[in-house]
């Protein structure tokens, strides 16, 4: 404290204040034996139904840079519903901003429902490779060790096919690369939940299905 | 609207300044100069044009008052508001247009309302939606578009106003056809104002207004789902309820979601009746009388040293209506770290986002507050915590010093208005040190009665909230509040055009502008942590002010001296119409409390040397 100078307040100094010994996390948790005190980030999948209208990709990408959320992929398309898309998200997050992005998104108007897919869900990705052709027999090989399809093969370069989940996607890009991949195109994840299990909270066949409610625990 | 005989409206076409190409070659884009005029005052029973259709859904919602600015795109909605019973002020600048509508919704309650045209009129609004979006204010603003057929061909004055509004809005919409654009704008006004308020935008292609539709609006409502069940879990209130019961050291901490759920008299009760104390959040000012004995006025970064002690010792903080901006938690590791967290929101996306919340309880302020109320059966056991309360404001109490060989002091400034006028009384600021002076030197009392700009920090937001807040008081019946606005000598250059709005439409406000040549938040900044080096910070010289408040037509006066206040303040509210005092305040003065970004609310600066 720097004495009577008229430039201030009066009161103790902020060292001659009592303080109390507890702390919070980044994300807000008080650090407590109770509590857990740090959170590692995982990937999640997020189902989303929306409504098909204009701008709702960019309502939903823009949201997740605007708050930075880490994106692996993002996917859209049509269902059985007319005007209804589902958009599925690979998202690497800790347990509370996925909490986050699905909060987020369901304020989002389009939104109908969103939620992770259960860790049981079907997941898939379509990627097309395109590899040097000076090897066609070897590249057919591995082609058909991953269930992949040739859809092009000229002299010089051979396209494949395939379809798998991210573990068996990423084995066969390793297993081309002894070719030399010219080009790549993926469409990220896709997913719906197994069973009779919903993809996206409240989903029905075949209907609109209900629209969020709030997951406040 | 009664006095359109004193101020004609301003919808002469000439007025445009350059006609609009699309008009001329865009097929079926009729000029509106040559449209049948409807005689003065006469209400269509029947909508004819999708812009008649806009106003009759907005009529249908309840909408009275607008603010907004002509243009090319927007005047068949202009043209559909003549003889309309909704009152129109022409602003100065379209971001005053939506200031002065965001702070008509914060006095009122109800939705403001801004317009403006397409390209630079929708870019100008954009800061004004910006910060209604921060503050979680209702408005709804309606911009005219290039015709459909234009649209994506970088027509004169287009911008993508539906894409650069996205992030800044709760929802926005491009409206389609004349036949859907009412129900549209009505779906627009309700969503701004159903769950947690925010801005809403309809852009309006200027081929929708003016095509012909036999449509008239449905009632106005908002889209399903986003209208939430405004009651808590019962487990998870009984929950809270015992946490609260079994708390030390409880502490209330009222959120501008405390003013906007209009749950004011149910924060009050419950407070009063657990005897728990409370500090506010600077948007929850007014929610809880400052003058109460409970009360420690607001915390967070220059909050008073008692909120920020209460709030760093507090076992049990209830918190309604916040988010916890980062201006009021300090350091996340520091805010409240020994205290449980009933967090009450309307707002999911708002519970743990970002300070775990121990009970999180979604819902309406007031509905919830009741619920808890009801499940509480035993008073918390805290007479040593209201003791200790108290013993930090004598501690800690909220002065400044007044010598002789030091110009006029600001603080005294906002003290001399408060004592001159009533508790209805309201209060507009722009942002910076005069905003902290003006939130920490007056006592509030009632919600609605503190107007600033608190999430985005809007520096001009002053002047034409002032414009807005008056004539929502005026439209509320209300007359005879006054309505003060401090400003900063900054904030007021920014926007101060708006001065000629209040003198056109002799609007009752006094302007009070604490003028120190600074940007001044940022030289107290620059001396904190950038030793001392003003760079760009100091005007050194300022315009006149009380000779420019005469050049606009209203009363200007100058003040340098303690002595000269009180009359000054007496002269300036007894004076029927705007009025502009340019206090000429001590330059150095600093703002104090205060917890350096991203530090301990407990280790507060009382001093300059304690930063």
């Amino acid at each position: 404290m720097s004495g009577e100078d008229a430039a201030g307040m009066p009161g103790p100094a902020p060292d001659e204040r009592p303080q109390p010994e507890g702390r919070r996390n980044l994300e807000g948790h008080r650090i407590d034996p109770v509590v857990e005190a740090e959170h590692d980030s995982r990937r999640a999948v997020i189902s989303a139904l929306v409504e098909d209208e204009p701008g709702v990709l960019a309502r939903v990408s823009g949201l997740v840079s605007r708050r930075q959320f880490n994106i692996e992929s993002l996917t859209v398309g049509p269902t059985t519903v007319e005007g209804h898309s589902r958009i599925t998200m690979v998202v690497e997050e800790t347990d509370p901003g996925i909490d986050q992005i699905e909060k987020q998104m369901a304020k989002l108007k389009p939104v109908i429902s969103v939620g992770e897919v259960s860790g049981s869900a079907v997941t898939s990705e379509l990627v097309l490779l395109k590899v040097h052709g000076e090897e066609p027999d070897k590249v057919h090989a591995v082609a058909e060790m991953y269930d992949g399809q040739t859809l092009d093969a000229g002299p010089e370069t051979i396209t494949v096919q395939l379809t798998g989940d991210e573990s068996k996607i990423d084995d066969a890009i390793d297993a081309f690369d002894q070719f030399g991949i010219i080009e790549i195109a993926r469409t990220g994840q896709t997913a719906l939940a197994r069973g009779n299990i919903p993809t996206a909270p409240g989903e029905k066949p075949g209907t609109a299905g209900e629209p969020t409610t709030p997951n406040t625990d | 609207m009664s006095d359109s005989a004193a101020h004609p409206r301003e919808d002469d076409p000439d007025a445009e300044p350059a006609s609009d190409p699309a008009d001329a070659d865009g097929p079926g884009a009729a000029d509106p100069a040559g449209e049948e005029n409807r005689p003065d005052g006469e209400t269509p029973t029947a909508v004819s044009t999708g812009a008649e259709s806009v106003v009759a859904a907005l009529e249908a919602a309840g909408a009275e008052t607008a603010f907004g600015v002509q243009g090319g795109a927007i005047m068949p909605v202009y043209d559909a508001l003549y003889g309309s019973s909704i009152r129109h002020l022409t602003m100065a600048h379209e971001q005053g247009a939506a200031h002065a509508a965001d702070a008509y919704g914060v006095v009122s309650g109800e939705p403001g309302l801004c317009l403006a045209t397409s390209g630079p009129g929708a870019t100008n609004l954009v800061t004004g939606i910006a910060d209604a979006d921060m503050d979680s204010d209702a408005m709804l603003a309606l911009t005219g578009q290039v015709p459909t057929e234009f649209v994506g061909n970088d027509a004169f004055q287009e911008t993508d106003t539906v894409g650069v509004t996205r992030p800044i809005t709760k929802h926005n919409y491009f409206a389609g056809d004349a036949d859907s654009v009412g129900d549209v704008v009505g779906e627009a006004f309700e969503l701004s104002r159903v769950g947690r308020p925010g801005p809403t935008l309809v852009d309006l292609p200027k081929d929708v207004t003016l095509d012909d539709t036999e449509e008239s609006p449905g009632p106005a409502e908002a889209p399903a789902g986003t209208d939430p069940n405004p009651s808590a879990r019962e487990d998870a209130v009984a929950a809270a309820a015992r946490a609260i019961e079994e708390a030390d050291r409880p502490l209330c901490l009222f959120g501008g979601g405390v003013i906007k759920g209009e749950a004011s008299e149910a924060a009050r009760k419950f407070a009063r009746t657990y005897e728990i104390p409370v500090t506010t959040t600077m948007p929850g000012i007014g929610s809880f009388p400052e003058d109460d004995e409970l009360s420690l006025s607001w915390a967070g970064m220059h909050g008073t040293g008692y909120a920020n002690m209460a709030i760093t010792h507090t076992d049990c903080l209830i918190a309604v209506g916040t988010r916890f901006d980062d201006r009021l938690t300090g350091g996340i590791d520091t805010f409240a770290p020994e205290a449980e967290v009933v967090h009450i929101d309307i707002d999911p996306a708002e519970i743990s986002k970002n300070v775990y919340a121990d009970y999180p309880l979604v819902g309406d302020a007031g509905t919830v507050l009741d619920q808890l109320f009801e499940a509480i059966h035993e008073e918390p056991d805290a007479d040593e915590w209201r003791e200790q309360c108290q013993e930090w404001k004598e501690t800690y109490p909220m002065t400044y010093a007044t010598p002789d060989d030091e110009p006029l002091k600001p603080q005294f400034v906002v003290e001399a208005f408060d004592e001159a006028t009533d508790d209805d009384t309201i209060v507009t600021t722009g942002v910076g040190q005069h905003q902290m002076w003006a939130s920490q030197f007056w006592t509030y009392t009632e919600p609605r009665t503190w107007v600033s700009s608190h999430g985005l920090g809007t520096m001009g937001y002053g002047v034409p909230a002032a414009v807005g807040a008056r004539v929502a008081a005026d439209a509320m019946g209300d007359a005879d509040r006054d309505v003060i606005c401090f400003d900063g000598d900054g904030s007021f250059l920014m926007t101060m055009q708006e001065l000629s709005v209040a003198v056109r439409e002799d609007l009752d406000i006094t302007f009070a502008v604490l003028n120190n040549e600074y940007i001044g938040m940022v030289r107290q900044w620059q001396d904190a942590f950038f030793e001392g080096r003003h760079m760009a910070s100091d005007y050194n010289w300022m315009p006149e002010f009380d000779k420019l408040a005469e050049a606009f037509g209203a009363l200007g006066i100058r003040v340098d001296g303690y002595d000269e206040v009180a009359p000054a303040v007496e002269e300036a509210l007894a004076y029927d119409g705007p009025a502009v005092i340019d206090f000429h305040v001590d330059p150095e003065e600093n703002v104090l409390p205060m917890v350096p970004s991203g530090g301990a609310n407990g280790r507060f600066a009382l001093t300059e040397d304690q930063l």
